[in-house]
Protein backbone atom coordinates (compact mmCIF):
# COMPACT_ATOMS: atom_id res chain seq x y z
CA UNK A 1 0.00 0.00 0.00
CA UNK A 2 1.60 3.44 -0.91
CA UNK A 3 0.71 5.83 1.58
CA UNK A 4 1.77 9.84 1.17
CA UNK A 5 5.79 9.79 1.37
CA UNK A 6 7.20 10.51 4.52
CA UNK A 7 8.52 14.08 4.46
CA UNK A 8 12.42 14.17 5.29
CA UNK A 9 14.32 16.68 6.74
CA UNK A 10 15.49 19.24 3.81
CA UNK A 11 18.78 20.88 4.47
CA UNK A 12 19.16 24.82 2.66
CA UNK A 13 21.53 27.29 3.24
CA UNK A 14 20.80 29.50 5.99
CA UNK A 15 18.44 32.83 5.73
CA UNK A 16 19.40 35.77 6.46
CA UNK A 17 16.01 36.51 7.26
CA UNK A 18 14.06 33.62 8.01
CA UNK A 19 17.20 31.32 10.05
CA UNK A 20 19.35 33.89 11.87
CA UNK A 21 16.64 35.21 14.26
CA UNK A 22 16.26 31.59 15.59
CA UNK A 23 19.76 30.54 15.39
CA UNK A 24 21.79 29.09 18.13
CA UNK A 25 25.24 29.85 16.98
CA UNK A 26 27.54 28.02 19.16
CA UNK A 27 30.70 30.22 20.84
CA UNK A 28 32.75 29.04 17.57
CA UNK A 29 30.48 29.99 15.39
CA UNK A 30 30.09 33.62 17.69
CA UNK A 31 33.93 34.32 16.86
CA UNK A 32 34.21 33.23 12.98
CA UNK A 33 31.17 35.28 12.32
CA UNK A 34 32.88 38.30 14.01
CA UNK A 35 36.28 37.33 13.04
CA UNK A 36 34.74 38.16 9.19
CA UNK A 37 32.78 41.44 10.33
CA UNK A 38 35.62 42.88 11.90
CA UNK A 39 37.85 42.42 9.32
CA UNK A 40 35.56 43.66 6.75
CA UNK A 41 35.16 46.77 8.84
CA UNK A 42 38.79 47.35 9.44
CA UNK A 43 39.34 46.77 5.49
CA UNK A 44 36.27 49.38 4.88
CA UNK A 45 37.39 52.09 7.45
CA UNK A 46 41.38 51.57 6.51
CA UNK A 47 41.36 54.90 4.86
CA UNK A 48 40.07 56.86 7.81
CA UNK A 49 42.34 55.15 9.88
CA UNK A 50 45.16 55.77 7.41
CA UNK A 51 44.27 59.53 7.34
CA UNK A 52 44.61 59.61 11.43
CA UNK A 53 47.68 57.59 11.01
CA UNK A 54 48.94 60.33 9.05
CA UNK A 55 47.97 63.31 10.87
CA UNK A 56 49.38 62.22 14.19
CA UNK A 57 52.62 62.07 12.47
CA UNK A 58 53.46 64.69 9.46
CA UNK A 59 54.13 67.88 11.87
CA UNK A 60 53.10 69.44 15.18
CA UNK A 61 50.30 71.25 13.57
CA UNK A 62 48.49 68.09 11.95
CA UNK A 63 49.42 66.66 15.35
CA UNK A 64 46.97 68.97 16.96
CA UNK A 65 44.72 68.30 14.42
CA UNK A 66 44.61 64.58 15.00
CA UNK A 67 44.17 65.67 18.74
CA UNK A 68 40.88 67.86 17.80
CA UNK A 69 39.81 65.03 15.54
CA UNK A 70 39.56 63.10 18.49
CA UNK A 71 37.75 64.96 20.64
CA UNK A 72 34.46 64.68 18.75
CA UNK A 73 32.25 61.98 19.60
CA UNK A 74 31.35 60.54 16.19
CA UNK A 75 35.04 59.69 16.14
CA UNK A 76 35.11 58.50 19.44
CA UNK A 77 32.20 56.14 18.67
CA UNK A 78 33.48 55.59 15.34
CA UNK A 79 36.80 54.30 17.07
CA UNK A 80 35.75 52.68 19.59
CA UNK A 81 33.97 49.82 17.22
CA UNK A 82 36.96 49.85 15.49
CA UNK A 83 39.02 48.91 19.05
CA UNK A 84 36.65 46.48 19.52
CA UNK A 85 37.18 45.12 15.76
CA UNK A 86 40.89 45.54 16.13
CA UNK A 87 41.20 43.44 19.61
CA UNK A 88 38.39 40.76 18.34
CA UNK A 89 40.32 40.27 15.15
CA UNK A 90 43.81 39.98 16.65
CA UNK A 91 42.42 37.23 19.57
CA UNK A 92 40.62 35.00 17.35
CA UNK A 93 43.58 35.24 14.50
CA UNK A 94 45.73 34.12 17.29
CA UNK A 95 42.84 31.59 17.91
CA UNK A 96 43.59 30.48 14.06
CA UNK A 97 46.88 30.21 14.63
CA UNK A 98 47.11 28.19 17.33
CA UNK A 99 44.40 25.41 15.81
CA UNK A 100 46.23 25.92 12.80
CA UNK A 101 49.51 24.17 14.96
CA UNK A 102 46.79 21.49 15.90
CA UNK A 103 46.03 22.68 19.24
CA UNK A 104 42.83 22.60 20.55
CA UNK A 105 40.85 20.91 18.30
CA UNK A 106 38.32 19.16 19.66
CA UNK A 107 35.11 20.08 20.10
CA UNK A 108 35.18 21.16 23.67
CA UNK A 109 38.37 23.13 23.44
CA UNK A 110 37.36 24.94 20.51
CA UNK A 111 34.24 26.13 22.57
CA UNK A 112 36.33 26.55 25.46
CA UNK A 113 39.13 28.59 23.79
CA UNK A 114 36.12 30.53 21.87
CA UNK A 115 34.65 32.02 24.68
CA UNK A 116 38.23 32.79 26.05
CA UNK A 117 38.87 35.18 23.04
CA UNK A 118 35.98 37.10 23.98
CA UNK A 119 37.05 36.54 27.25
CA UNK A 120 40.34 38.71 26.65
CA UNK A 121 38.84 40.82 23.24
CA UNK A 122 36.09 42.31 25.38
CA UNK A 123 37.85 43.45 28.65
CA UNK A 124 40.83 44.82 26.93
CA UNK A 125 38.24 46.71 24.00
CA UNK A 126 36.08 48.05 27.31
CA UNK A 127 39.16 49.34 29.03
CA UNK A 128 40.60 50.74 25.61
CA UNK A 129 37.22 52.32 24.72
CA UNK A 130 36.35 54.03 28.35
CA UNK A 131 40.30 55.22 27.78
CA UNK A 132 39.33 57.60 24.90
CA UNK A 133 36.08 58.53 26.05
CA UNK A 134 37.73 59.45 29.39
CA UNK A 135 36.09 57.94 32.16
CA UNK A 136 39.69 57.24 33.47
CA UNK B 1 33.31 6.10 -21.36
CA UNK B 2 37.29 5.00 -21.44
CA UNK B 3 37.89 8.51 -20.54
CA UNK B 4 36.65 8.26 -17.09
CA UNK B 5 38.16 5.19 -16.22
CA UNK B 6 41.81 6.64 -16.96
CA UNK B 7 40.87 9.53 -14.74
CA UNK B 8 41.36 7.27 -11.07
CA UNK B 9 44.55 6.93 -8.96
CA UNK B 10 47.66 8.75 -10.13
CA UNK B 11 46.39 9.21 -13.59
CA UNK B 12 43.47 11.55 -12.40
CA UNK B 13 42.90 14.85 -13.82
CA UNK B 14 43.62 17.55 -10.99
CA UNK B 15 42.77 21.34 -12.01
CA UNK B 16 42.45 24.53 -9.98
CA UNK B 17 44.02 27.33 -9.95
CA UNK B 18 46.48 25.85 -6.87
CA UNK B 19 46.12 29.09 -5.18
CA UNK B 20 44.18 27.97 -1.97
CA UNK B 21 47.02 26.67 0.11
CA UNK B 22 49.29 29.38 -0.92
CA UNK B 23 46.38 31.82 -0.03
CA UNK B 24 45.57 30.26 3.49
CA UNK B 25 49.80 30.44 3.85
CA UNK B 26 50.40 33.77 3.02
CA UNK B 27 47.33 35.13 5.44
CA UNK B 28 48.57 33.28 8.05
CA UNK B 29 52.27 34.68 7.85
CA UNK B 30 50.96 38.29 7.04
CA UNK B 31 49.10 38.13 10.63
CA UNK B 32 52.46 37.25 11.91
CA UNK B 33 54.28 40.15 10.43
CA UNK B 34 51.18 42.59 11.68
CA UNK B 35 51.10 40.54 15.43
CA UNK B 36 55.00 41.08 15.53
CA UNK B 37 54.42 44.78 14.20
CA UNK B 38 51.00 45.39 16.93
CA UNK B 39 53.58 44.12 19.79
CA UNK B 40 56.85 46.71 18.40
CA UNK B 41 54.43 49.37 18.10
CA UNK B 42 53.32 48.87 21.78
CA UNK B 43 56.31 48.19 23.05
CA UNK B 44 57.90 51.55 22.16
CA UNK B 45 54.44 53.43 22.72
CA UNK B 46 54.40 52.22 26.43
CA UNK B 47 58.40 52.55 27.43
CA UNK B 48 59.16 55.36 25.16
CA UNK B 49 61.25 58.24 27.05
CA UNK B 50 59.45 61.12 25.15
CA UNK B 51 55.56 61.38 25.21
CA UNK B 52 53.09 63.72 22.87
CA UNK B 53 54.48 64.11 19.66
CA UNK B 54 57.84 64.22 19.61
CA UNK B 55 58.13 60.73 21.38
CA UNK B 56 55.48 59.41 18.87
CA UNK B 57 57.32 61.28 15.24
CA UNK B 58 60.43 60.21 16.85
CA UNK B 59 59.32 56.44 16.97
CA UNK B 60 58.26 57.13 12.73
CA UNK B 61 61.55 58.65 12.45
CA UNK B 62 63.74 56.08 13.01
CA UNK B 63 64.26 53.82 9.26
CA UNK B 64 64.24 50.54 10.86
CA UNK B 65 60.85 51.34 12.28
CA UNK B 66 59.68 53.23 8.69
CA UNK B 67 61.06 50.07 7.22
CA UNK B 68 59.16 47.92 9.55
CA UNK B 69 55.62 49.65 9.31
CA UNK B 70 55.54 49.68 5.90
CA UNK B 71 56.82 45.74 5.16
CA UNK B 72 53.51 45.55 7.81
CA UNK B 73 51.49 47.38 5.85
CA UNK B 74 52.20 45.47 3.09
CA UNK B 75 51.77 42.47 4.70
CA UNK B 76 47.69 43.86 5.65
CA UNK B 77 46.92 44.82 1.88
CA UNK B 78 47.97 40.93 0.89
CA UNK B 79 46.26 39.83 3.87
CA UNK B 80 42.66 41.74 3.56
CA UNK B 81 42.95 40.62 -0.21
CA UNK B 82 42.91 36.98 1.06
CA UNK B 83 39.85 37.88 3.55
CA UNK B 84 38.14 40.34 1.14
CA UNK B 85 38.43 38.00 -1.92
CA UNK B 86 37.00 34.92 0.58
CA UNK B 87 33.66 37.35 1.41
CA UNK B 88 33.18 38.37 -1.72
CA UNK B 89 33.38 34.70 -2.85
CA UNK B 90 31.51 33.37 -0.42
CA UNK B 91 28.76 36.10 -0.80
CA UNK B 92 28.08 37.30 -4.23
CA UNK B 93 26.89 35.32 -6.70
CA UNK B 94 27.24 37.21 -9.76
CA UNK B 95 30.59 36.90 -11.83
CA UNK B 96 30.24 40.40 -13.10
CA UNK B 97 29.55 42.04 -10.24
CA UNK B 98 32.49 39.61 -7.75
CA UNK B 99 34.62 40.55 -10.41
CA UNK B 100 34.49 44.14 -9.93
CA UNK B 101 34.27 44.27 -6.59
CA UNK B 102 37.27 42.47 -6.50
CA UNK B 103 39.04 44.72 -8.65
CA UNK B 104 37.64 47.58 -6.55
CA UNK B 105 39.44 45.90 -3.56
CA UNK B 106 42.98 45.66 -5.19
CA UNK B 107 42.71 49.34 -6.34
CA UNK B 108 41.31 50.20 -2.82
CA UNK B 109 44.06 48.52 -1.15
CA UNK B 110 47.36 49.75 -3.09
CA UNK B 111 45.66 53.04 -2.89
CA UNK B 112 45.86 52.66 1.22
CA UNK B 113 49.48 51.36 0.96
CA UNK B 114 50.56 53.97 -1.35
CA UNK B 115 49.00 57.04 0.99
CA UNK B 116 50.61 55.25 4.18
CA UNK B 117 53.70 54.80 1.95
CA UNK B 118 53.82 58.96 1.42
CA UNK B 119 52.93 59.44 5.36
CA UNK B 120 56.52 57.51 5.94
CA UNK B 121 58.30 59.64 3.78
CA UNK B 122 57.10 63.03 5.20
CA UNK B 123 58.09 62.39 8.98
Amino acid sequence: MLGTPKSRPVYRNLNLFRDLPSYRLPPAGMVSILHRVSGAALFLMMPFLLYLFDRSLVSEISYTRFQNLFGLWYVKLLLSGLIWAYLHHFVAGIRHLLMDMHYGLGKRQGRRSALMVFAISLPLSALLILKIWGVF
Amino acid sequence: MSGQRENIGPKRLVVGAHYGFKDWLSQRFTALVMAIFTIVLLVAFLFGQKTGYEGWAGLFAQTWMKILTLVAFACLMYHAWVGMRDIWMDYVKSTALRLSLQMLTIVWLIACLAYAGQTLLKV
